[in-house]
């Protein structure tokens, strides 16, 4: 069986024009939701506080529920159904968190208790963090996301340019400039963003350009990820990071599979338009990328449908970045890598026959 | 070919070793013979499976420099007394000072001498004139207090352990985490409150007198100095409630905890209640001996973290070396009370950074629904690959199935925690394990495609798609790699699940599989290639 014939030959590097409003659009949407929420919906784990998931042995509503623990100060969109209406299972969230020995979660069971009746409401689960904690949850998780980042630009100029000198001197220069922004006292997340710039400009510098495209296209696909979490106002935590890190994993192999067949193409032949040659590699592996994402889609949407609600925002984040890193891996990465010659003017001989 | 027959004695004993691993985790009873010689651990449920609870906590070490300055206030006293130093106040302030008021600046150099050879461990601040008189500021020594604090969270950790040793959980995991957090994983307890009381009880056990004539509801600035009103908890014999009353006692300690050596549970046989006895070490038992003496008729209040137990009228001096603390506790109270006065006092008190528990329930649905959208994906994949493969679809299914088997056996392995984002990795990868036999399959079409015959775009499929598969797989390795270095919880759970999926998908894909066609292709002389 084939779905994708095998002389196929869509022109995707004649649409990368389209494709870079089209993924402009996406990060300018997210980049607005995020502003016009004032950040990201942080939750317990970055922001501390405390999440209470509850089942009730009756039906009950996220009013009653409201209204049983008013006086306990928990805010109005704090209280949300989980699962289906039958399962009667709620999340509770406050920003309290109590670092003494006393437990919210204690005056919430005793309230529901009182209102309820005794044993009709069953705490499942507790998360508390303390603001301390939360702001070293971030750091890490900040950290995280840098240096998978930081690695893979690495690993992909040593390997695929050949040039493990150069990507050892844009680490020695990149831990320098970071140590040295660091002196700034700024926060982590400028941090990290300069950090980013540092990363992107030395690619470019360097004339490390397939770790240039590969790095465009990882960042695009977690902030277009990211802003779908704004957009929709879904809960940011660990396990999102996680997500992320994932999405930058598996956005990343396929990239790199589509790069691996421009470079064995261009080994094989030195003469052709680099443009066409990119188009050509991008079709011949087009099969694979829509038969493995597919694949992937399959069960991380078994997940999201039947993993049940812990889980749920993490199936929901894979899901996004599968579909948007397929999307990056074909219409962002290799094109880039025609942008980066069109701009840099390294002139190339690969393009000499350049059609008008 | 010998290249064939050692390959798949290579894979036979990977697999005969992961099937090994994974028996323990089954719910199959073992041979007797199996235990001594093979592995036997299960694979780890993360709390979030199995349920439980896992705390932060951060030891307030600060607070023992003070306790600590706290005595040596004490002890200046004493010595300065002794050696006829006459003083107004000797107290700690708020700021973790030891302040000394003297009448004048005459003493000023003999107090120095003194406090240099008795208390070196305190360094002299400043010195001032002031109205009152001369004051004197002085401080724990930075490298000693650097001390204190390592103490006291080292012997925080070593009576939380005690503490939970004695409440009976079944493998906990108490360790140090950073300078002064210690981390707590308690799985299956079924009592979080309880267990928290537990281990953030400070139990600083205190014997004070009753200021006598002192009326505890009166304006605390009326009070006479040296007393201080506490909460007190009784019981009312009517209704059988904890009521919380106020007493006023001497600032003075008579006698603290640290010299018990046991304390147990007992039943009053009167009232049929239970009461906590204790018992002293000999130079507990003189102290206790010489207070009941010398306060006959007086009562004696017991202190516990600032809460007053009981305040029973001593009747007669007491030798021996035994008390109870009688008050209105439930049985369990009562032995929680004892473990933690045998564990002894936290010195310095917990607070709590982090807390997730999760109810056993919870836990349990998480691996039901973890392993059916495992399941339900698997058949879909498997399916899938058949269909649109045909043979080399059910040769990539085997090698799929045995990537599953070898997460799990690895799992059980390396020791390492399944938790519920680690089955969404196992599941994650089950997805993308197949990336690496499309590719191959891809590959080999191709050259099919150009005319070469089934082995030879076997062999050229495999060789020009190994390196693509190492490059994708090694950047995933990276990024699962660094999640484990600065992940905590759910995402080093995933990232352990990743790794081994990862390292197991190569095996299977490029090993298993090759080893598969080329059985087919040599042994059963295959001529075409179903793909």
């Amino acid at each position: 069986m084939e779905f994708i014939r095998p002389d196929i030959n869509i022109n995707f590097v004649g649409m990368r024009m389209k494709a870079m409003i089209f993924s402009g659009l996406l990060i300018f949407l997210g980049l607005a939701a995020i502003v016009a929420r004032g950040g990201l919906n942080m939750g317990v784990d970055f922001a501390g506080g405390t999440l209470i998931q509850v089942k009730f042995s009756e039906r009950t509503t996220p009013n009653a529920i409201r209204d049983a623990l008013k006086d306990l100060g928990i805010g109005k969109s704090a209280i949300q159904r989980v699962g289906t209406a039958t399962d009667n299972e709620f999340i509770i969230r406050s920003d309290i968190s109590e670092e003494k020995a006393k437990r919210v979660s204690d005056d919430v069971q005793s309230r529901l208790d009182q209102v309820f009746g005794p044993g009709k409401a069953t705490i499942l689960r507790v998360e508390m963090v303390g603001p301390k904690v939360g702001q070293d949850l971030r750091q890490k998780a900040l950290l995280a996301i840098y240096y998978a980042l930081l690695f893979i630009a690495l690993y992909i100029s040593g390997r695929f340019e050949l040039k493990w000198g150069t990507s050892g001197v844009m680490a020695a220069v990149l831990l320098l400039g970071v140590n040295l922004l660091g002196l700034t006292g700024l926060s982590m997340t400028y941090l990290i963003i300069g950090a980013l710039m540092i990363t992107l400009v030395l690619c470019w510098v360097l004339k490390l350009s397939y770790a240039l495209g590969a790095l465009v296209a990882l960042i695009h696909d977690v902030f277009i990820t990211v802003g779908v979490f704004a957009l929709l106002n879904k809960e940011f935590d660990l396990t999102i990071v996680a997500a992320l890190l994932t999405i930058v994993g598996y956005s990343l192999n396929d990239t790199i599979i589509v790069y691996d067949r421009i470079r064995e193409n261009r080994r094989a032949s030195r003469k052709v338009d680099f443009k066409a040659l990119v188009n050509r590699s991008i079709n011949q592996t087009l099969s694979r990328t829509l038969l493995t994402s597919s694949t992937t889609l399959f069960v991380v949407f078994f997940l999201f449908v039947l993993g049940g609600n812990v889980i749920h925002d993490f199936a929901f984040a894979l899901l996004i970045g599968i579909l948007i890193g397929t999307y990056s891996s074909i219409f962002v990465a290799s094109p880039l890598l025609i942008l980066y010659q069109d701009m840099s003017g390294s002139g190339r001989k690969t393009s000499v026959h350049r059609p008008a | 070919m010998k290249g064939l027959k050692w390959r798949a004695v290579l894979v036979a004993l990977v697999l005969g070793a992961s099937i090994v691993y994974l028996l323990p985790s089954l719910p199959v009873s073992l041979p007797r013979w199996w235990h001594g010689v093979l592995p036997n651990d299960k694979i780890h449920l993360g709390l979030d499976l199995q349920g439980g609870m896992h705390l932060v906590l951060e030891v307030q070490a600060e607070e023992a420099v003070k306790t600590t300055l706290d005595r040596l206030s004490d002890e200046i006293k004493v010595l300065l007394r002794k050696e006829k130093v006459g003083f107004r106040a000797i107290e700690r302030t708020q700021d973790g000072h030891v302040a000394v008021q003297l009448a004048d600046a005459s003493h000023r150099d003999r107090l120095r001498a003194l406090m240099d050879k008795e208390f070196p461990i305190l360094e002299w601040m400043q010195a001032s004139e002031t109205p009152e008189g001369f004051r004197v500021l002085c401080r724990v020594k930075e490298k000693d207090a650097e001390h204190i604090r390592q103490l006291a969270v080292r012997q925080a950790l070593e009576t939380i352990r005690n503490r939970i040793d004695q409440f009976g959980v079944s493998e906990p995991d108490i360790r140090p985490q950073g300078k002064n957090r210690i981390l707590v994983q308690l799985p299956g307890i079924k009592d979080p409150q309880r267990a928290l009381e537990l281990i953030g009880k400070t139990a600083v056990l205190e014997f004070k007198l009753v200021a006598e004539g002192v009326d505890p509801h009166a304006d605390p600035t009326t009070l006479p100095a040296g007393v201080k009103v506490y909460p007190m908890r009784r019981v009312d014999t009517n209704t059988g409630r904890t009521v919380e009353g106020k007493v006023a006692l001497k600032d003075r300690t008579l006698l603290t905890g640290e010299y018990i050596t046991n304390a147990n549970v007992r039943i009053d046989s009167q009232y049929n209640t239970p009461y906590v006895a204790l018992e002293f070490d000999p130079q507990g038992a003189r102290i206790f001996e010489r207070i009941t003496g010398e306060n006959v008729k007086k009562q004696l209040a017991i202190v516990l973290d600032g809460v007053v137990y009981s305040a029973p009228v001593i009747q007669e001096r007491i030798s021996g070396g035994r008390a109870s603390i009688t008050g209105s506790f439930t049985m369990e109270e009562a032995r929680d009370l004892a473990i933690v006065l045998r564990a002894g006092a936290l010195p310095a008190p917990v607070v709590i950074l982090e807390e997730r528990t999760v109810g056993p329930s919870l836990g349990a649905d998480s691996i039901r629904k973890g392993f059916l959208s495992m399941l339900v994906g698997a058949v879909v994949v498997v399916l899938f690959m058949i269909l649109y493969y045909r043979l080399s679809g059910v040769v990539a299914d085997v090698a799929l199935l045995l990537n599953v088997l070898l997460i799990l056996a690895g799992l059980a392995a390396f020791q390492a925690t399944l938790t519920l984002p680690g089955i969404a990795g196992i599941i994650l990868t089950i997805g993308m394990a197949v990336d690496a036999n499309v590719l191959i399959f891809e590959r080999i079409r191709e050259e099919m495609r150009l005319g070469k015959t089934p082995k030879a775009a076997l062999d050229a499929g495999y060789a020009r798609a190994t390196l693509t598969i190492l490059d994708a797989n090694i950047t995933t390795l990276i990024a699962a790699l660094v999640m484990f270095q600065f992940g905590t919880g759910p995402v080093k759970g995933f990232a352990v699940t990743l790794s081994i999926g990862i390292v197991a998908s190569l095996f299977t894909a490029i090993v298993v599989t090759r080893l598969l066609f080329d059985y087919l292709f040599i042994e059963k002389r295959m001529r075409t290639l179903s793909i």
